[in-house]
């Protein structure tokens, strides 16, 4: 909960004016071809910022992130103690482009190739997806959707491209939504950060088309540690989609991302995500919308595999009448655990969020549900409505749900919904009484389950979520 | 023209055996009636040979056309044409009846198969029309808020899509009113045919004055105690089941 709090008071202030731009003649005196190697410190820092040629304030900036990061300890007092299994110094915090991971596509491992060839995966993105290839033959896709924008007058761009032509925007709003301090994590991010997005929707300018990270992120190679900064302007709209169903296979196995969104008045911003990590993937990502009077911000967020995903996303109600909501489906399949839940933090009057979460465990899966709603006393006429429901399916599966709903004062209307469901053994027997196999059965409770939700994702996701299900439901039956 | 033969057939469940020793064949176009009290093993006997895990088949056989199905799964024999229309059929939140259906269609094809949906589609508003059900009651959910009348009326709708070689209907009347046993009993009516046999279990004479059968068994303490044509229904409809235990204690 204090966490929280510092985020909205570092919030409320005023964004940082006064940019220094002395940044034209900055360079470090250090070689390019140091290898960051394994481990952290103070020099994987400088060398992360003298690649990216970044000005000394974004420098200043990574390196007392690092000192927060040091600083804080892992959360474990209320998450899981499976974080301690992270070995900081054993992981590899930038790759620069001569060092690209090297595997060949024999050494993919057989389910993953299997799943590729399931899902439908084009022969080139398969190597793309599964490490082989670092490039991936998007980069005309992501240059036409860019064209098209910028008709508009929107930027989109990767983070560090931003940093370097757009420093005024990027600075005005860079960690000000999540700041470095929030969590041990977002730190981590703040000193380590390469790759995400930038986007910046002018005043009243509506997207027509989602725009998808996946052709940008293809472009470029998988981020470790992304960082997102999305401004939409007054009166603008966006959809912003970020990740596919294919499981990404990753040697890396810590990825923690920031994604920072701001709608300014009226504006509205929608960001949809579907991740499926491979088992081996620590995920932990810090999330966080800050919407202004009337502006709306809803998350859609889909998390499937990985071996433990944290994950929160939340949105500050900083202008009266503005609407925060979180949608969530989680999948946590055997030796998973998905920790994922909804923050809404309401400083504004008339203020509305919503929080529909939906989780599945699978055998030994584990799904918890961690939801924080605040309201404080001095506001009028907030609204909370959380949602959250839990499908078991074996009887070794475990499903966990800690909301917190701090609410002050008694002009506000609050509800909170929970349930926790089994498919029993009757109903799949009844499937199966059909024609229906016992994993097509599970899989179509499955689908069942989430099936309101996943109508709210574009046709396309949902058709793929649906494919992923069938896979994962497939290989769950003893 | 198919055959489904019980032979000798055991059931347990748990400890208990509840079905001991039942043999009756049923031959497409034909419908059986299996009466008796509650408790007597009348839907043990369906559900063990839909094969729920359960029921363990003790002893017996159950063949289709002279072949076993008692190695197969569930989901094998319903493919093999073997339907079960539940007493109390489960509710599957979030599916609808139109899907649940084209799932289990899609299940019969082969690999690589896909159904044709404007084909499909067609196929369910027709046999719909046929049962009289709203077109509305496919976009709901599997059972889920349905009442009494509708999940039975629902599992007749779900027969008449997959065209099983034999129905299994687990006191189909139960939690009926009259009006509602009559839209299902003329359901029932209008799939009946020669490639369609059905053992129909109930308590009650009163279905049986809808879905006229052709054979009519009496089953008591898991065994089939007399059987007769469909005066026998009339018979113990005036009699009860006592006439029936006190005539075999004194064989």
């Amino acid at each position: 909960m204090s966490e929280i709090t510092d985020t909205l008071e570092t919030t409320l202030e005023n964004p940082v004016s006064g940019i220094d731009q002395s940044s034209g003649n900055f360079k470090y005196d250090m070689t390019y071809d140091f290898d960051a190697g394994t481990g952290l410190n103070e020099r994987t820092v400088d060398y992360i910022s003298s690649v990216k040629k970044e000005a000394p304030w974004i420098h200043d900036f990574r390196q007392s992130a690092l000192k927060t990061f040091f600083a804080k300890p892992l959360p474990t007092h209320w998450a899981t103690r499976d974080l301690e299994n992270i070995n900081f110094d054993k992981i590899r915090y930038y790759l620069s482009q001569g060092q690209k991971p090297k595997r060949t596509w024999a050494e993919v491992p057989e389910d993953i190739k299997r799943t590729f060839e399931r899902l439908g995966i084009p022969e080139q993105e398969r190597k793309f997806l599964a490490g082989v290839e670092a490039q991936f033959d998007s980069e005309a896709a992501y240059s036409n959707i860019k064209e098209a924008v910028s008709k508009q007058g929107v930027i989109f761009m990767n983070s560090t491209e931003a940093l370097r032509e757009h420093p005024e925007i990027f600075r005005k709003y860079f960690g000000k939504v999540i700041p470095t301090g929030d969590n041990k994590f977002s730190a981590l991010n703040s000193a380590v950060f390469s790759g995400g997005s930038f986007i910046y929707v002018p005043p009243g300018v509506k997207v027509s088309h989602p725009l998808q990270a996946y052709f940008r992120i293809n472009a470029e190679n998988f981020g470790q540690f992304e960082r997102t900064l999305i401004i939409c302007d007054e009166g603008s709209e966006l959809t912003y989609m970020e990740g596919c169903t294919a499981p990404k296979f990753s040697t890396a196995t810590l990825h923690s991302a920031v994604v920072e969104l701001v709608a300014l008045k009226g504006a509205k911003i929608q960001y949809i995500t579907v991740q499926n990590w491979s088992s081996n993937v620590f995920n932990l990502v810090t999330k966080r919308g800050l919407a202004h009077e009337e502006a709306e911000i809803k998350w859609i967020d889909c998390n499937i595999g990985s071996r433990l995903t944290m994950k929160y996303p939340g949105v500050v109600l900083k202008g009266r009448k503005s609407r925060g909501e979180v949608i969530s489906i989680a999948l946590a399949n055997d030796g998973q655990h998905q920790d994922t839940g909804a923050k809404m933090v309401h400083a504004a009057d008339e203020t509305t969020s919503t929080v529909v979460s939906k989780s599945i465990s699978v055998g030994q899966g584990r799904a918890t549900y961690r939801g924080v709603v605040h309201i404080p006393k001095n506001l009028k006429g907030c609204k909370n409505n959380t949602e959250c429901d839990a499908l078991l399916i074996n009887t070794n599966s475990r499903t966990d749900t800690y909301p917190a709903i701090t609410v002050r004062g008694d002009r506000h209307a609050v509800q909170h919904e929970a349930s926790v469901s089994k498919v029993s053994a009757e109903q799949i027997f009844y499937m199966q009484q059909r024609g229906l196999t016992e994993g097509q059965a599970m899989s179509l409770s499955v689908n069942g389950f989430i099936n309101d939700l996943a109508r709210q994702f574009p046709m396309e996701y949902s058709v793929e979520l649906k494919r992923l299900i069938d896979l994962e439901m497939e290989g769950s039956v003893g | 023209m198919s055959s489904l033969e019980i032979k000798n057939l055991h059931v347990s469940t748990g400890d208990k055996e509840i079905v001991k020793g039942v043999t009756l064949t049923i031959n497409s176009g034909e419908i059986h009636a299996v009466m008796g009290p509650n408790g007597t093993g009348k839907s043990t006997m369906a559900k063990a040979i839909a094969g729920h895990p359960d029921y363990v088949i003790t002893q017996g056989d159950v063949l289709i056309d002279g072949k076993s199905i008692l190695e197969k799964e569930s989901d094998e024999r319903a493919r093999e044409g073997i339907f079960l229309a539940f007493q109390y059929p489960s509710e599957i939140p979030g599916v609808s009846i139109a899907n649940f259906m084209r799932a289990a269609l899609q299940a019969r094809m082969a690999e690589g198969e896909e159904i044709d949906a404007s084909a499909y589609y067609k196929r369910l508003y027709q046999k719909m029309d046929l049962l009289k059900i709203d077109r509305k009651f496919t976009s709901r959910s599997v059972n889920e808020g349905f009442s009494g009348g509708e999940k039975k009326r629902s599992e007749i709708l779900q027969m008449a899509l997959l065209e099983p070689k034999f129905a299994l209907m687990d006191e189909t009347d139960s939690g009926l009113d009259i009006d509602a046993l009559r839209i299902v009993s003329d359901g029932v009516n209008s799939l009946r045919g020669p490639n369609l046999g059905i053992l129909l279990i109930t308590h009650y004479q009163r279905l049986l004055s809808y879905i006229v059968p052709d054979h009519v068994h009496v089953m008591i303490e898991g065994r089939i105690v007399k059987s007769g044509d469909k005066s026998l229904a009339l018979e113990l409809e005036s009699r009860g089941y006592d006439w029936v235990k006190q005539e075999l204690a004194t064989a």
